[in-house]
Order: C-alpha cells, then sequence, then structure tokens
C-alpha cells in the first residue's frame, strides 16, 4: 500500500474526521488478535472473496466499507465459521486468532464462535422474552451456576448495550414486541452476555434512526475498551467516527486498508478516494 | 365456437364441479344431523353420552357411547404414543441434520407411506404384529388394543414429520445463525430454537394426527374386536367408534330401526370431534403463518 501518494483532502470530508468524539489516541502497535492471509472464499463456483490479507488489532475498531454485494458480510462471517452452515461453500487461505488457525479440522466451531460474537444486519430475536433471549447464551454454555448470577449477567449485558432503562420493567414480555432499534441493541446485549474477545458487527444501525444510532456508536466506543471490534457499515461518517482503521472492499478484492483518517483523507488508491467521497458504488 | 364461449363453458364446469363437492359434504352432514335427531327422541342424548353399557345389537339395549369412545382414545393415545415422539425426532433431524439431497429423497418416500392403503396396516397389525407381541405379552388377546395402537403410530408418523419439518423451515435461517453465534450445538439450536419458533406449527401437526387417529377406521375394524368395553387395559379386545360403524353397515341390521340409526349418532359425535380438532389445528396454523410471515 503506497501511503506516501498524498492527495488533497476532499472537501466534502473536510469535516469528518474532525468531527470523531476526541478518541483516545488509538493503539495502533496493539498485538494482532486476527490475522487473514490469502484468504479466498467460494459460494459455489461464484468466488465471493479473492485473496483477502489484512490483520486486525487488539481493541481497535475496524470498519469495512464498499459498495453492496463486494463481500463485507461473506468476509466477516469468514471470521467465526458462520458460512460454516451454507451448504456448498468453500474457504482457501488461512484466519488465525491469537495465532491459532480457525479452519483446521481440529478446531472446536462452538468454542471458536463463543469467543467471536457477532450481531447481524438483520436484527434477529429469538421469540422467547426479553431476559430468555440474553439469557439464552449463558444458559447453552454453561456460563452462570445459579439464577442470581443468570439474572446480574443478563443486567449487565443489558446496560452495556444500553437499552436496561427501556426494557428493566417487561424482562418477561416478547423480545417481539421491541421496536426495530430496540431489538438490535438487544442483539448486542445477547451477543455482549458471553463475553466474547471479538465482536463482529454487520451494519448494527442500518435500520435505526439517527438517535438510536447515536446511541449504538457510543456503545461501539465503550465496548472496544474491552472487545475487539469489526464493523461492517455504509455510512461513510459512520466508519469515520467509530472507527480506528478501515478496510475498503471492492469485488471480492481488499482494495485498500489503513488508519480511518488516512483513508478518509489521504486514501493511496483512486478507488477508494472515488468511494469514500461518493463518486461511485 | 369462440374462446369467449369456451371460456364461459369451461367456468360454469369448475363451478359445477366446485358446488357438487359442497353440495355433498352439505347433504352428508344433513343425513347426519337427521338421523342423529331421530335417534335422540328415543335415546336421551345424557344416557348416550354418559352411559357405560353399548348393546344395541343385543336383546337389552343399552346406548351408552363410553365405551366406544374409551376404546378409540385407548387406540389413539398409543399411536400418539408412537407417532409424536418419532414424528418429531425424524423431523428435527431432516430439518436440521439432514444435507439437502436426503431430504429431497426421504420426503416423497414419507408422503408414499402416508398412501399406502390402511387395510394393509390393518392386516399387517393382525397377522404379523400381534403374533410377535404375543412372544412378549403371553396375555396379550388375538385382538386388541396395542397392536392396531401400534400399527396406527407407525402409519401417522409421516404425517406429523412431514408437517412438522414444513413448520420448522419455515423458521427463518436468521434465527439459527443467532443461535450458532452463540455457541450453541446443532443440537440445541434444533431443542431450544427451531422447535419453540415452530411451536405452533408442530402442535397444528400433532392434533391433526390426533384427529387422523380417531377417524382411522381399517387398522381398528380388522386388529382391535368387537367388544366394546370400558377399559384402558390394550391387551384385550375393545371396540372404537369406526370399527362400530362399520360392524353396523356390514351387518343385515334393518334400515330405520333404532340399531340403525345408531351409526349416525356415533358417526355425528365422529364428525363433531374431528372436525374440533381440524378447526384448532387449521386456526394454529394460520397463526404460525401470521408469525413468520
Ligand atoms: N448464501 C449465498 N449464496 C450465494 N451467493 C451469495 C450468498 N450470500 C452472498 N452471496 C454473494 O456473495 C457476494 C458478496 O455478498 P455479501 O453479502 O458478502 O456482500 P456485502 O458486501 O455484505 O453486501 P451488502 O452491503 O449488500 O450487505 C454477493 O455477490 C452475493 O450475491
Ligand atoms: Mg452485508
Amino acid at each position: 500500500m503506497n501511503v506516501e501518494r498524498r492527495r488533497p483532502v476532499p472537501a466534502s470530508l473536510a469535516g469528518v474526521t474532525t468531527s470523531r468524539r476526541g478518541q483516545s489516541p488509538a493503539a495502533f502497535d496493539a498485538p494482532v488478535k486476527v490475522a487473514v492471509d490469502g484468504l479466498n472464499f467460494y459460494y459455489g463456483t461464484k468466488r465471493a472473496l479473492d485473496g483477502i490479507s489484512i490483520q486486525i488489532r487488539s481493541n481497535l475498531v475496524t470498519a469495512l466499507i464498499g459498495p453492496s454485494g463486494c463481500g463485507k458480510s461473506t468476509f466477516l462471517r469468514t471470521l467465526n465459521r458462520m458460512n460454516d452452515i451454507i451448504p456448498d461453500t468453500r474457504v482457501e487461505g488461512t484466519v488465525l486468532i491469537d495465532d491459532q488457525s480457525i479452519y483446521e479440522s481440529r478446531v472446536d466451531v462452538v468454542q471458536l464462535r463463543r469467543r467471536v460474537g457477532m450481531v447481524f444486519q438483520k436484527s434477529n430475536p429469538f421469540p422467547k422474552s426479553i431476559f430468555e433471549n440474553v439469557a439464552y447464551g449463558l444458559r447453552i454454555n454453561g456460563l452462570v451456576k445459579t439464577r442470581a448470577e443468570l439474572e446480574g449477567r443478563v443486567e449487565e449485558s443489558l446496560q452495556q448495550a444500553a437499552i436496561w432503562e427501556e426494557v428493566k420493567d417487561r424482562l418477561q414480555e416478547s423480545a417481539l414486541a421491541l421496536s426495530g432499534g430496540q431489538q438490535q441493541r438487544l442483539c448486542i446485549a445477547r451477543a455482549l452476555a458471553i463475553r466474547p474477545e471479538i465482536l463482529l458487527m454487520d451494519e448494527p444501525a442500518s435500520a435505526l434512526d439517527p438517535i438510536a444510532t447515536q446511541r449504538i456508536e457510543e456503545l461501539i466506543y465503550e465496548l472496544k475498551k474491552k472487545y475487539t471490534i469489526v464493523i461492517v457499515t455504509h455510512n461513510m461518517q459512520q466508519a469515520a467516527r467509530v472507527s480506528d482503521q478501515t478496510a475498503f472492499f471492492w469485488l471480492g478484492r481488499l482494495v485498500e486498508f489503513d488508519r480511518t483518517d488516512k483513508i478518509f483523507t489521504a486514501p493511496a488508491e483512486k478507488l477508494t478516494e472515488d468511494y469514500v467521497t461518493g463518486r461511485c458504488g | 365456437m369462440s374462446t369467449r364461449t369456451l371460456e364461459w363453458i369451461v367456468e360454469r364446469v369448475l363451478l359445477l364441479c366446485a358446488l357438487l363437492s359442497v353440495l355433498t359434504t352439505a347433504g352428508i352432514i344433513g343425513v347426519l344431523a337427521v338421523e342423529t335427531f331421530a335417534f335422540l327422541r328415543v335415546v336421551p342424548v345424557l344416557d348416550f353420552l354418559t352411559g357405560t353399557e353399548w348393546t344395541p345389537l343385543f336383546s337389552s339395549q343399552k346406548f351408552g357411547v363410553l365405551p366406544l369412545i374409551a376404546g378409540t382414545m385407548l387406540v389413539s393415545a398409543i399411536a400418539m404414543v408412537v407417532a409424536l415422539p418419532m414424528g418429531l425426532l425424524s423431523a428435527v433431524y431432516l430439518s436440521e441434520y439432514a444435507p439437502n439431497n436426503l431430504r429431497r429423497v426421504v420426503k416423497p418416500i414419507l408422503e408414499i407411506l402416508a398412501g399406502v392403503p390402511t387395510v394393509v396396516y390393518g392386516y399387517f397389525a393382525l397377522t404379523f404384529v400381534t403374533p410377535m407381541l404375543q412372544q412378549v405379552f403371553p396375555t396379550l388377546s388375538g385382538f386388541n388394543a396395542l397392536s392396531p395402537g401400534l400399527v396406527m403410530g407407525l402409519m401417522i408418523m409421516p404425517l406429523v414429520s412431514s408437517l412438522s419439518e414444513d413448520a420448522m423451515q419455515a423458521v427463518p435461517r436468521g434465527l439459527r445463525e443467532g443461535s450458532y453465534a452463540l455457541g450453541a450445538t446443532r443440537m440445541q439450536t434444533a431443542l431450544k430454537v427451531v422447535v419453540p419458533a415452530a411451536f405452533s406449527g408442530i402442535t397444528a401437526a400433532f392434533i391433526l394426527a390426533v384427529s387422523r387417529a380417531i377417524g382411522e377406521t381399517m387398522i381398528v375394524a380388522i386388529a382391535a374386536g368387537q367388544q366394546p368395553r370400558l377399559t384402558g387395559n390394550p391387551f384385550v379386545p375393545i371396540e372404537t367408534m369406526t370399527a362400530y360403524i362399520v360392524q353396523v353397515s356390514l351387518g343385515d341390521t334393518p334400515q330405520g330401526t333404532i340399531e340403525y340409526r345408531t351409526i349416525f349418532a356415533v358417526g355425528m359425535l365422529l364428525f363433531v370431534m374431528t372436525f374440533g380438532l381440524n378447526l384448532i389445528s387449521t386456526w394454529l396454523r394460520e397463526r404460525f403463518r401470521e408469525e413468520y410471515a
């Protein structure tokens, strides 16, 4: 990647980076959490990812941007092997998490997914009560011993996902009765309850109003102290606001990966600049 | 002839066919109702529904239908003990475990099984299952509730399996992914997320199965005996409502007599029971459709 080749800052983005909420200086030299090398992914014979190599560091927020259909979700789902359950798919290349390959046959997928949590593009609460939605992961993984502990963890997770105040009096009501934005935060709470190390978020705010979106962004900012976060977003301002590093995908390839301020102010590739300034895609 | 005239004729013919089936059903219900009324003018309805002896064909006539209901319930219960768990488990397997191409092969086979004439199952129960069971339970009579119950369970299982599998397939993939993403195994996902999410559809399948068992005729007429008996013992001969109707229909009971009218009264009862169950089942399935529309 050629970071030397500077371009004048596009006017439309001049304000974007300054609007980032006084982020703590990101530790760009943090240890590598996820190391992906030469990753190809196929749906049947259709290649959806083409030679992706990227290193994602601990306690940073990494944004994935790119036009619809470029493979952002597919890439995200290779990190917790969620694509395994789609029939007739194939992976090539290596994905290391904490230096352990996750695609070896001896890897316990259940364990992996417990460490790598995921919030889906389309919110998918279970048709159970609000409480049971969050308790589910704790129960099936046997993470709590007593009822009191369970209730404590459920409350803590709902607090973290900034939804506790809205639901604390109706924990036994069906989760399907919540609004779209509340459902999405419930899904975040559900993912946080089992305390993963890495949190994958696929457009967590795509269906939300600006206020709910802002809450989720604040949440991400809060969460990165504890978690390594990878977030897919179509919203350039959002990527600029919440992320430390940004990866730009195009037709299944990783075009550019760099610090977020670089991507938005001085991208190395013409394609990246055209995309982030809205000239294409 | 112009295409418009042709269209007109086709439309009328189709309408006639539709009307014919509606009219037939209405006619059946009408006859049932008329004959049942005639019957109930002689036998008080309370005696009919609460009497514990059923001997219309003997000289000392008693018209208590409870023994027939008990026979029907006993055989149906045995059938359900077989059909519901096995049907549900095979649905879980087909929907959550089986690879797509296996499912594509197995489902039609299940549906073919459901199409085997029930008389075949009846003789299977009488001439194969009963003797086999007698090896294990020497006290088992040649006619009994156990053997037809078990065979009926096997017969109904594919229905339960197929309908439950449909309900589980209708559960959106996103819910399964949500469960897997939290570190759930396949079994946990199937039993704790998919089955509860498909609950009303599965219940509808179960109710339909019960209604099918209650209405089933050939197996019990052949293998359960013809002795109305108020009992819960599956080893002795009994008689179900359906088997009684067959017995009288095939016998030489003169038309218009009270004995003859019993079959309409029993038929009416049967109709009300299965119709009620089918209504509940349909209602549940509608509800399910709304949940994940
Ligand atoms: N289950 C699937 N089977 C076959 N092809 C798929 C499947 N899911 C995605 N694809 C294809 O893979 C490519 C990448 O899809 P992906 O969902 O990763 O894109 P995306 O970048 O997340 O898009 P969006 O921004 O619209 O969510 C697309 O061309 C898509 O059609
Ligand atoms: Mg996507």
